[in-house]
């Protein structure tokens, strides 16, 4: 035992002169932030273009200096959307100092909450994990900063609400989703406002893998025949909706899709724009190019001799990606100027991530307001719509009913 | 293990059947014990522990698996069913009854030795990939049924957050704690199974894998020992599903879908079917080998990537080269890491003086 003891000293003492000499400047102006992404497993669709737009938007930051005065390293790990390599990620970012970590998928959020807790890291999880996470009280290092799937469903009835003339009394809703807990999530509150709103709300489940989807269209189209139909779909299956509504004559201008088949990826393998004219996507992120923050990458990409990204393409994922290390570097940003320039703790990472407000990058990102209790910044979604081979804006960043998230977030307590 | 018989000296059956055949056997295993429960955890820091942690859940399931498919030859691909019935079961107990871990934990693993006997009652008359395909749809089912269960899923997120387990009133919660609770069920997992299988159930099964028309002839009960093995197998993965519950924190039945099946199944024939050392080094390997993979690729390739690039390329590189390792492996001895173990040491045994 002391043997030992006396042994891991010696190592540890080894180690320790090692790294100070090796490592001593560059940290000083170095904060390291952990992502985790899916680039290889069933989501692959999403990671290969979500991250490698969070990686441009940091090297964006540091080829101008970084933020005040610090530069951002990322650790990027990949865990094929399996649940232990998440923890094993999640240890690797603690190890190596990581004060944030942005986390991917909605199991992997799951199993990571009470950790995140435990260690006190804060984590990210736009899009994943449940709409319970948007209060900052019971879960304090779960920040979803996206619209919840509560959110969207709110979002969804308004909007139909308002392609419908103002008012939903009478009609007939369908909500075609994934039957997994994700597409069951927006239930409660589409159930809830259906009974205030007034319409009449059926629900058409669709099994995983989500590919074969024929007869719940044809239960929509030709049975209930609704004035609205709200997807919310994963994968491959919002193309397989697309292309089924579209087959059996379904006006695609009646269909607004969630936050998960809303991308030119989709309606690419729907069969392009022209089969998908009129479908709505729903977003927690701003769409196309016709951002400075993307001129800016493009510029500092032709600096280096490259031309701009391919992922580009798929402008909804990779702006996804953008947004989220967006809002992570403000967080640190707020984080660093709280503490007047020295270098910030993961719990002062975490009060700059609470006191995010009016940050936009010229309408990239919705008008977050990040606060102790509300986690999710309001909700904030837009709908762009395809309309003449692209995805065309429909109104500015809206929040829906959050009287009646509220009261839900306050029912689970 | 390491050291070679000069000759073989035993006299009774007792002798020939013994865990440990010579004194120097049972000092070998000593020694292993010391290094996993005193050197491992005091030299390593927390991260390299989270790793073994997820190894040691994994050996669980692995030995649970080994049971059924290598020892009694009977295919499953609904081995993460059992987990999450095993998952679930523990944390609605823990969460509802308060109930603590030493109680939830058999009582998640009884739930899907249950089930996993029921599940088990088309073995009786099928064999080979019809069975697999039978197991499959006890895959789904079970996912099915919790999905839509609110009782058992406790909710539309069918996830149930459980508290850390608790330890002399003290709560398990860092990752050096909770690398001596998962060693424990480990250790207990692999002696329970080294036991198991030198035993009359243990020899019923293996005659049944070997011809189960020859083990009816000579005596053994064929319904009663692959329900058996099924519920064994069973409720060795409800175990697993409840310490990776209590390992995360939550029990989530997406956590343990027929992606997770496929794992456990690679894991056992990497390493062996029908061995224990195989179960645990198929383990280690498939849960290891991709973070090794990457973590030698990191300071490599950082020297020519930048690390959005690098990022992409470990990504796909590391998927390429363990997908190459396991082809590798497999070629080199398709009985896996266990009789390759076994053919290095048989090598040294007579070594230099070969033939």
């Amino acid at each position: 035992m002391l043997k030992i003891m006396s042994w891991r000293t010696a190592a540890m003492a080894a180690g320790a002169v090692l790294l100070a000499a090796s490592a001593a400047q560059a940290q000083d102006k170095e904060i390291v932030v952990g992502l985790q992404c899916d680039r290889t497993g069933p989501t692959q669709l999403v990671g290969t273009v979500l991250c490698p737009g969070y990686h441009d938007y940091v090297d964006l930051v540091n080829s101008k200096g970084g933020i005040e005065g610090y530069k951002i390293k990322v650790l990027e790990i990949d865990h094929e959307y399996k649940v232990p390599p998440a923890m094993e990620a999640h240890e690797r970012f603690k190890k190596e100092g990581a004060v944030l970590e942005g986390v991917y998928g909605t199991p992997q959020t799951f199993a990571l909450t009470k950790k995140l807790e435990e260690d006190k890291i804060l984590g990210t999880s736009p899009g994943f994990g449940s709409a319970a996470a948007a209060d900052g009280k019971r879960f304090p290092y779960v920040f979803p900063i996206a619209a919840s799937y509560w959110s969207q469903g709110a979002a969804a009835v308004q909007f139909a609400k308002k392609e419908l003339g103002g008012s939903l009394k009478g009609k007939k809703i369908a909500y075609l989703f994934y039957d997994n807990p994700a597409g069951k999530e927006p239930l409660a509150v589409l159930e809830d406002l259906s009974r205030s709103e007034g319409f009449e709300l059926r629900t058409f489940a669709v099994p995983a893998p989500g590919v074969e989807m024929a007869a719940q269209v044809l239960d929509i189209t030709g049975r209930f025949r609704p004035d609205f139909v709200i997807a919310h779909l994963f994968g491959r299956s919002p193309s397989v909706s697309i292309k089924e509504l579209k087959g059996k004559g379904y006006p695609l201008s009646k269909v607004v899709s969630l936050v998960w088949g809303s991308s030119e990826a989709d309606i690419q393998a729907a069969g392009g724009y022209e089969v998908a004219e009129g479908y709505h996507t729903m977003q927690f992120a701003g769409v196309g190019s016709d951002f400075q923050v993307i001129k800016d990458i493009d510029a500092m990409y032709k600096a280096q001799g490259k031309s701009a990204p391919k992922e580009q393409a798929i402008s909804v994922y990779y702006n996804r990606g953008l947004v989220t290390a967006a809002v992570h570097l403000e967080a640190i940003r707020n984080a660093i100027k709280a503490k007047g320039g020295a270098k910030p703790t993961s719990e002062d990472v975490k009060k700059g991530m609470e006191s995010i407000k009016d940050f936009t990058l010229g309408g990239m990102v919705p008008p977050l307001q990040v606060t102790p209790e509300d986690h999710e910044g309001g909700g904030w979604v837009q709908v762009w719509t395809v309309k003449g081979g692209k995805l065309v804006k429909d109104g500015e960043w809206f929040q829906a009913y959050r009287d009646v998230i509220m009261k839900h977030l306050a029912a689970i307590n | 293990m390491l050291h070679r018989e000069s000759g073989v000296f035993k006299t009774s059956y007792a002798a020939d059947m013994a865990l440990y055949p010579l004194p120097i056997a049972r000092k070998m295993v000593a020694l292993i014990l010391v290094l996993f429960a005193v050197v491992l955890p005091l030299s390593l820091d927390e991260y390299y522990l989270s790793v073994l942690n997820l190894v040691l859940i994994a050996v669980v399931g692995a030995l649970g698996l080994n049971i059924l498919v290598g020892y009694t030859g009977q295919i499953s691909v609904g081995h993460a069913a059992f987990m999450s019935v095993g998952a679930y079961t523990a944390a609605n107990l823990a969460v509802h009854l308060n109930l603590p871990f030493w109680l939830t934990l058999p009582a998640g693993g009884l739930m899907a030795a249950l089930i996993g006997a029921i599940v088990g009652i088309p073995s009786l008359r099928i064999k080979g990939l019809y069975l697999a395909i039978a197991t499959l749809a006890s895959q789904l089912i079970i996912e099915w049924i919790i999905n839509h269960t609110p009782a058992i899923s406790g909710g539309a997120q069918a996830s149930i957050q459980v508290p850390r387990p608790e330890f002399l009133g003290r709560e398990i919660k860092t990752q050096g704690e909770l690398y001596f609770f998962l060693l424990f069920f480990a250790v207990l997992a692999t002696l329970a199974t080294l036991n198991l299988v030198r035993s009359r159930i243990g020899r019923a099964f293996v005659a049944i894998r070997d011809q189960d028309i020859a083990a009816e002839i000579i005596g053994i009960n064929i319904f009663r020992y692959k329900l058996l093995s099924f519920a064994i197998s069973s409720f060795y993965a409800g175990v697993c599903g409840v310490l990776y519950t209590y390992y995360f924190g939550i029990a989530n039945y997406e956590a343990f879908q027929i992606g997770v099946s496929i794992d456990f199944l690679a894991m056992i024939i990497i390493g062996g079917l029908g061995s224990v050392l195989g179960s645990i080094l198929g383990a280690i390997f498939v849960t290891m080998l991709p973070i090794v993979l990457r973590l030698a690729m990191e300071p490599l390739g950082g020297l020519f990537f930048n690390a959005g690039q690098l990022s992409s390329i470990i990504a796909s590189t590391r998927l390429i080269l363990f997908g190459c390792l396991i082809i590798l492996f497999l070629v080199v001895e398709p009985e896996g890491l266990n009789r390759l173990w076994r053919n290095i040491r048989n090598y040294f045994r007579v070594w230099p003086f070969s033939y």
